[in-house]
Parts: C-alpha cells; structure tokens; sequence
C-alpha cells in the first residue's frame, strides 16, 4: 500500500513536471484559464478531505475562501503590509472562521451541518454587500498589488501551490490520521468505541481544509488583482467546487485537480455555444456522477485494481 | 468484601421519551469471568451495553471501570479507560485491506501519527493470527464471508486490549462450527483475565461460556444466577417458553381453487452473479391458504419472496390466477395485492405509528381507512396504546407486528412474511402467533410464511415447503413434519 502511495504520488510529480513547461508552448490566455483551475483544484482537494474523509458535506467551501480571500485584500488595502503578510493573515482568518464554523456545526448531526455551512455562506455574503467600504460590495474588491504581472510566473506558482498543497493533502489522507478520520466519517459511534475523539479528528480536518482554502483564495486575490462575491462567495462557485471534486473523484483528494481542470477546460472548449456551455458541463458531470461515482479518478484506479 | 469487579453498574436508568428502556439495573463481572446478559427483543439489554459504551449517556447509575466512574463521559474515554465493545453489526472500512482494518484499531488517538511504525504492523499480525484471518490479511472485508468479518470486529476489539469486554449476540448468523471457533475464542479472552459481558437473546445460545446469567425484561432485572438457576426461574420461564407445537391444519381439497391456485412458481430459477440462489422451485399457494416455507438462514426464502413480488429477475414461471406476473413492476403486483413484509422491517421510524398506518392506507378512502385500522388495533391492541409515538421507539416485536399491520392496510390478498419472528422473544412470538391465528380464522387472507423457527410456522400452516440450498426438499402437511423432516430444526 505504502509503494502504492508513493507510485501514485510519483506519476502526479510527472504531470507537474511536465505541465510547468507548458508556458514554451502555449499562450498567455490558456496558461490564465489554468492559472484559475489549479487555483480551483485547491479548492476541491481541500473539500473532499471533509467530504470524503470526514464525511462532512461541507456546503460552504466558499466561506472559507471567501474569508481569506476578502481579509487579505481589504488588509491589504488598507495598510499595504507585504503580500505574504496579507496571505498569511487571510489564511488564519479563514481557519479561525472555520473553528467558528465548525466548533457549532459538528455537533449536529446528520444534514444539519451541510445547512450550517450553507448559511455560513450567505452571512458572508451578505457581509460583503452591507460593508461595502470595505469590501467594495458588489462592485468587488480591487487591491493595490499583485504578486506578478508575469503569466509565467503566476502560472507557476499555481502549479506548483497546488502540487504541493496536493501531495500534502494526499499524504495526509493516506496517513495514519487519514485512516482515523475516515473511520470516524463512516462510523463515528464505533470509532467513538475504538477510543477515538471523534469531533477532534473532524474539527483538525475542517481546520486544514479551511488553511488551504483560504491560502488559495488570498493567494487568488492577488493574482486577479480583485475579489467579489460572485467569483468567489457565491453559491454556485461552492457547487462548482463541489462538482469539480465530486467529478474527479470521491475520497481521493487528487481527483478534485483532475476535476477542476476539466471543468475550467470544457468551459472554455465549449464557449462557441454561449450560454448553454455551462448547461452541457453541468449535465456531464450529472451523468458521470449517476455512473461512475467514484469519478474519473476511481475509474482510473478500478481498471488497474481489476489486472 | 471482594475486590472490586472490573466492570461495576449500579441504578443504571435511562428513559427514551416517555419509554423506560432500562431501569435501575446492577450487576458486575470480575475480572476472568464471562456475565450473559439475557434478555428478549426490547428488553433493553443492548441499551445497557450502549450506556456501558458511553454510546447514549445513562439518565441516573453508575458505571465503574476498574473502579473508576465512567457514567456520562464520552465514548472514546470509556474506551481508553479499558472498555470495548464488539458490535452485532460490522462495518469495516471498505477501501481497506483486513490488516489496515485492525491496524486502524491500534492507533492511538493523537493528530500527529502521520507514519505507520513497523511495530503497528507487527501487532496488528499478531491480533490477526490470534483470530484467525491470517490467511486474509490483504483481502478487502467486502469479499470476505460474515464470519471473518465478525472476526474483524473481533480483533478491532482485542486490539485495544480491553479490561472489559462487550460481545453483541456473539453467535448471530454463524454456523454452528463457526459458533464453536468462536466460542474457544471469547474463552481465551476470559482467560487473559478481561472481564466479558455476552449480550444474547436467550440463555440457551450463552449457556456453554457464561459464570453467571442475568436476565432482563422490559428494562427491569428479573433474575440473576447461574445457567441452571436462571433457566429454572419462575419468571424467566414465563416470559421466555412458549407452548408446544399444534397443527390445525386444513386438507388442500378443502380450498374451491384446487385446479388453478392463486399463487403458483414454477420451476423458479434465480442467480445472483454466478450464485444460484434459487434451482427451480416449484411451489402453489390456494386462495385462503396459510402455507410455510421454512428454511434456515440463507436457504433462498428471501429471493422466492423477492422474485414474486418483482423485485429479481427469474427464470420459470410465476402465475397469479392462472397468469404470468412476469413484466409486471413490484409496484404494479403489490397494488394488486400480493403485499411482502421485508425481514428488515422498513418501517418509517420517524413517523408515528399512526402515520405509518396512514402510509399503509393511502389508496383507500377515508371511512374505510379508519375501520381498518380499528380492526388492526383489535388484531394488535399495544399498537392502539402507542399510537402517537415515533416507530423507531417501539421494540423489535412492536415494530414488527406494525410492519404486519401497515401491510395488512393495503388489504393484501395475499400477504408474505419473511421471518417475522427474527430476534423476537417467545413471549412476543405468541401474541403474533395468536393474530394470525385470528386472521386465519376471521379472514379469506392467503398467507405466504418464511421462517426458521418451526415453533412458529407449524402451527398456522396448512402446508409446509422446506426450502435447502436453493431446493425444494420436502412439501407436507405439518402433522407430518416432526417425523419426517423433525430432527435439525427442532
């Protein structure tokens, strides 16, 4: 299983490697689309570490980003401190939203958390509307610095954010804590039985994918150069979150980059048709999930485990 | 006084709502020695084990541990005060192999384990071999048999090395050499010096293991002692023995749809996969019959019952009044009237008894609705009582003759009960017993019965199938099954 893990980690390695030198080849527009989803592949590996894992459905991914996102950038709006400052500043804001967050919602069972975290949501958002001199409201946040101009550079910081964000993930998955976690996802009475506190395990797993949300949403900000609502908070870039996780691949933490990927990608590829392009996305991740639920990654992985 | 007991309870109480599940019970076991506790369906012995376990919190008593008062805390203190518990139903980690499994289980309960140490691993082997899944280390517990994954569970337990141990019905779906392994097993425990409490149905099950018997009812304590003192107590016989078998059988001839019978399979073959669940059975039903198929666990009587009500795709016929059911939805046969009432039960737990009468009666109008019911709560009159109360608070004999009477509400023709006796007390067992004699007498209901528990499907039966391996062995009348077909089930 060990040699498995790393086989798996070694072949991802690959990839990356030889995605970073995709910007010899393509152009600036396409390295910016996947700038965006590997930002968005955080995103999703960060969610299905509770999804899949803690067997949290977590209806509020975008809370947390959101948090990071918008602390980072309204601090750096107001004091101009250095850039990692504000990330890491947006990064513990995130985290300590997510304690508040879940400290609550863990105790209840069942849907009750998915409806806390869908509620977290909309007070975020409702937030950013009635304080808009800070957050700028529906207009958006626009911030001072950037990390780069470069495309090349923004690019592979994404890649390489993510890669690492990813491994880091994974290797946590498949750890000792990983097998805890998961156990106390499918079964936290007996898990409870086994001597395990269960809601510690649950509130670290918020606590870690709130840090790689909320780093990748302030990281985000300063790529854009501006945060708003609509592209981070709203509702539907948490159910596309979802899905890009979901789509790549339940409980298997690198699908969500597979995932958000292929979401971004189709998007794009499908532009000619207007708005029914996010129609025929929505619809292919509809039919993958009713059949094969395990996503792209567990058909992958269950071709090589039938040999 | 002696020393203290491993495992202490005393006024041990705990109320769900308006229902006292368990009453001021106390007992101990000492350290070495095995304590049965007994008790019928909802008597509330595996809500003791629970409030043990720390799974529901006790509303008043004590829980002593090595002398330590664990009453109230969490689960996962309990646990690593020494308690654990092997549940009745397993759910293992499916992704993982059975060595991560029990691997899981020897964890401790820190954030910082980010790597296996070899000595885990070493462990984790041992504990395997002591149990016996040697052999299957790296398998996936979904293609493992049921004993294996009760062994799983086992060395998930043993893993932790408990001072008190909890075994939910130890035996349930084993075979009888595996109930032998098993028994050598929990006597080996015991003599590692834990305390073990075997929570089981009857005493008989237990008898072999135990030093010392407590039985339950309704919540309460109604005996303590020895095997033999328990099995010779007033009470425990009242509630636990029913009566002895009579058939009042019905001759076939006497049923008008001699020529063509209501319900007839015909050479019904069923696979799952490669598995033949079913060899071409052939059975016929009449109209108003009360006919049994008995079997033992895993014989086939569900995947019959499956099959006529349209749940499974079959080879063979099956005809209902002379013509094929084949295309027809399960939705479709069920309005019609052949009604099936699961094994499991599949009541709406949190709707009250009430609405799930209601849910019953959907199709009918109001008035007639309402008098069905009423006839339902003469056939079972405790369902009147808990009218307004959740399903899921009911016990399990409760729950089952509301499941028969939620069925009933469709005004079935022909109703099937798929072991409606499992895991209920004979104490239980006989009111059910006397309803259906009541339907049978009162009623032109045909009743189609699947049972292991031949105590129970004689009496009302006018003919029996037994049902082995998948095959038709025997059809008679009951009178003539004691003596033809007696020995191994009775």
């Amino acid at each position: 299983m060990r040699s498995r893990t790393a086989q798996i980690l070694l072949v991802a390695l690959g990839v990356v490697v030889l995605a970073s030198f995709l910007p010899l080849w393509v152009t600036g527009y396409v390295l910016g689309l996947l700038t965006m989803a590997y930002y968005f592949g955080v995103f999703a590996m960060a969610w299905d570490l509770l999804f899949g894992f803690a067997g949290e459905v977590n209806f509020g991914p975008t809370f947390l980003i959101g948090t990071g996102a918008y602390t980072a950038g309204i601090l750096d709006n107001l004091y101009q401190p250095p850039i990692w400052i504000c990330v890491a500043a947006g990064t513990l804001a995130a985290v300590a939203g997510g304690v508040v967050l879940a400290l609550p919602a863990l105790r209840v069972r069942g849907p009750y958390f998915g409806l806390t975290t869908l509620v977290a949501v909309l007070i975020l958002q409702n937030f950013i509307v009635v304080d808009a001199h800070l957050t700028g409201g529906e207009n958006g946040l626009t911030v001072p610095d950037v990390i780069s101009i470069s495309d090349t550079i923004n690019y592979q910081i994404a890649l390489w954010f993510m890669a690492i964000s990813g491994a880091i993930l994974f290797a946590l998955a498949r750890s000792p804590v990983g097998l805890i976690l998961q156990a106390s996802g499918q079964d936290a009475v007996q898990a409870g039985a086994l001597g395990f506190n269960v809601t510690k395990h649950k509130l670290m797993a918020f606590i870690i994918s709130a840090f790689f949300s909320g780093l990748a949403g302030a990281l985000l900000v300063f790529y854009v150069g501006s945060a708003s609502a609509s592209s981070l908070v709203d509702i539907t870039v948490g159910v596309q979150i979802i899905i890009a996780a979901v789509l790549g691949g339940r409980r298997t933490i690198l699908g969500g980059a597979f995932g958000a990927i292929f979401i971004i990608a189709m998007s794009e590829a499908l532009r000619p048709i207007g708005d029914l392009s996010n129609f025929v996305v929505y619809a292919m991740a509809l039919v993958v999930v009713l059949l094969f639920p395990s996503g792209f990654y567990g058909l992958l992985m269950r071709t090589r485990d039938d040999i | 006084m002696a020393a203290a007991a491993s495992l202490e309870v005393s006024g041990l109480t705990k109320r769900f709502g308006g229902l006292v599940a368990v009453k001021d019970m106390a007992f101990g076991v000492e350290a070495g020695k095995i304590l049965g506790l007994i008790g019928p369906n909802g008597s509330g012995k595996s809500t003791v084990m629970k409030l043990i376990m720390g799974i529901e919190r006790p509303d008043a008593g004590s829980v002593r541990i090595g002398g330590v008062e664990v009453a109230g805390w969490p689960s996962h203190k309990i646990a690593r005060m020494g308690a654990g518990i092997v549940f009745q139903h397993s759910r293992p980690l499916h992704r993982q192999t059975v060595l991560e499994n029990i691997k899981l289980a020897l964890l401790p309960d820190k954030l910082t384990r980010l790597f296996t140490d070899p000595e885990t691993d070493a462990r984790a082997r041992v504990i395997a071999g002591r149990v016996g899944l040697s052999a299957v280390l790296d398998r996936r517990p979904a293609t493992l048999p049921f004993a294996d994954l009760r062994k799983i569970e086992i060395a998930k337990a043993i893993a932790r090395d408990p001072k008190v141990l909890l075994i939910d019905e130890p035996f349930a779906g084993l075979t009888s050499t595996e109930t032998a392994a098993f028994s050598d097993l929990i006597c080996e425990l015991r003599d590692d010096g834990r305390a073990v409490l075997l929570v089981d149905h009857n005493v008989k099950s237990v008898a072999r293991l135990v030093d010392r018997v407590l039985a339950m009812y309704v919540g309460e304590r109604i005996a303590e002692g020895t095997t033999d003192e328990v099995m010779r107590d007033e009470t425990v016989r009242r509630v636990y023995l029913g009566g002895s078998i009579e058939t009042a059988a019905r001759p076939e001839s006497s049923f008008r749809d001699v020529a063509t019978p209501f319900l007839e399979v015909d050479n019904l073959s069923v696979y799952y996969g490669k598995a033949q669940a079913l060899e071409k059975v052939s059975i016929h039903v009449h109209a108003g019959e009360f006919v049994s198929v008995v079997g033992l666990n895993g014989a086939g009587k569900t995947t019959l019952f499956n099959a006529i009500s349209g749940f499974l795709p079959y080879t063979g016929n099956i005809r209902r009044e002379g013509s094929a059911l084949r295309g027809q939805s399960a939705a479709a046969i069920a309005r019609n009237g052949i009604v099936q009432c699961p094994e499991g039960r599949d009541l709406f737990v949190d709707m009250t008894v009430r609405e799930n009468l209601d849910m019953g009666g959907q199709h009918l109008p109001h008035a007639e609705s309402a008098e069905q019911i009423g006839g339902l709560f003469e056939l079972f009159p405790i369902l009147r009582e808990r009218q307004k109360q959740n399903a899921g608070t009911l016990s399990g004999g409760e729950q089952q003759m509301l499941t028969i009477a939620r069925a009933l509400m469709m005004k079935p023709k022909l109703l099937i009960l798929d072991e409606p006796t499992l895991g209920l007390a004979p104490v239980i067992l006989e009111q059910l017993s006397k309803a259906l004699e009541r339907l049978r007498q009162t009623t032109p209901i045909t009743v189609l019965l699947g049972e292991q528990n031949v105590t129970f499907a004689l009496p009302h039966a006018d003919r029996v199938y037994v049902l082995e391996h998948a095959r038709i062995v025997w059809e008679g009348e009951p009178a003539r099954f004691a003596t033809e077909m007696g020995t191994g089930y009775l």
